[in-house]
């Protein structure tokens, strides 16, 4: 059976899925939220790379490359955000996210 | 079955079981280590697409620098996750609803789709015979992307500094050596010139 666009497309879905699905099931734990955003950006990254491959066109690699790019200073500002926020009010639960009374 | 088939499905499979164990460990350090086995079959499949240059950046950047500053955020705090786990079933039904409607959906629009053979024609740009992945990568972002390539720049640098301004904290009751104010200090504060008498010295 020939490996087509499809496979890689249907992975990526999966990955996008368990990725939203990840927010849902772990709602107090701001870390794991974060993984499943980079789960999810990864899946992302496969669907613009496959692309890019059947379609023999390099841009989306290009766009694959900005997309990661981002990713990791996305992660990286979270990552910041949630260690100041820890030696604020020592919990990183999300119901204790409520300082603007939104 | 071809030997790419059999690595397609082994990256595969191992990348959604590794994805699905990165929501579903009980440990967050099990979480990232997962994330990170599931980032190296990403870049396998990468390439497996050919494009190896993705592939290698991936390995870099994500195991090399996010992964680690995950692991190392979620071994800093001090956090107990069990309280954190608590309610975790609560939101299985409408999660798993929304993931299952979510899934069908994606799936279905794979099922009805059809690549136009012109938009393959129409290929900005096309990979170029006898040259790699990383060359021909190279020929477009330095030359049709390189504003947006700077603008990546930019972005990693405003990351950096937002970082650092977000977590740099100025700590009570450190000793430092401040070189400037050593060097600016009077001479008048410094050094006292007594007349000492002789013979009266102790």
């Amino acid at each position: 059976m020939e490996i087509g666009l499809e496979h890689y497309l249907t992975v990526a879905a999966i990955l996008f899925t368990l990725g939203i699905f990840g927010i849902f099931l772990n709602r107090k734990n701001v870390i794991i939220i974060l993984m499943s955003v980079e789960l999810m950006l990864l899946a992302v990254n496969i669907n613009l790379v496959a692309f890019s491959a059947y379609l023999d066109d390099l841009i989306g690699q290009v766009f694959a490359m900005f997309v990661l790019t981002v990713a990791a200073a996305e992660a990286a500002i979270g990552l910041a955000i949630l260690v100041v926020f820890f030696r604020n009010r020592g919990s990183i639960a999300v119901e204790d996210i409520d300082l603007m009374k939104g | 079955m071809t030997v790419a088939a059999l690595a397609f499905y082994l990256f595969a499979f191992v990348t959604i079981a590794s994805g699905f164990m990165v929501i579903a460990a009980r440990n967050p350090v099990h979480s990232v280590l997962f994330l990170i086995l599931a980032f190296f079959n990403a870049a396998g499949l990468f390439v497996l697409l050919g494009a190896e240059f993705l592939a290698m950046i991936l390995v870099i950047v994500y195991v090399g620098a996010v992964a680690v500053l995950f692991l190392f955020v979620v071994m800093m705090l001090d956090i107990n996750f069990v309280e954190l786990r608590q309610g975790f079933l609560q939101y299985l039904p409408i999660g798993g609803a929304i993931g299952i409607i979510l899934l069908i959906e994606l799936l279905l629009v794979l099922a009805g789709w059809v690549i136009e053979p012109a938009t393959i024609a129409a290929a900005r740009a096309p990979t170029v015979a006898g040259l790699s992945n990383t060359e021909a990568l190279g020929n477009i972002i330095y030359t049709d992307y390189v504003y947006l390539f700077q603008a990546a720049g930019m972005v990693l640098l405003v990351a950096m500094i937002g970082a650092i301004v977000l977590t740099h904290r100025q700590r009570e009751g450190v000793r430092k050596q401040r070189i400037s104010e050593q060097v600016n200090r009077p001479i008048e504060d410094a050094v006292a010139i007594r007349k000492v008498e002789p013979g009266q010295g102790a």
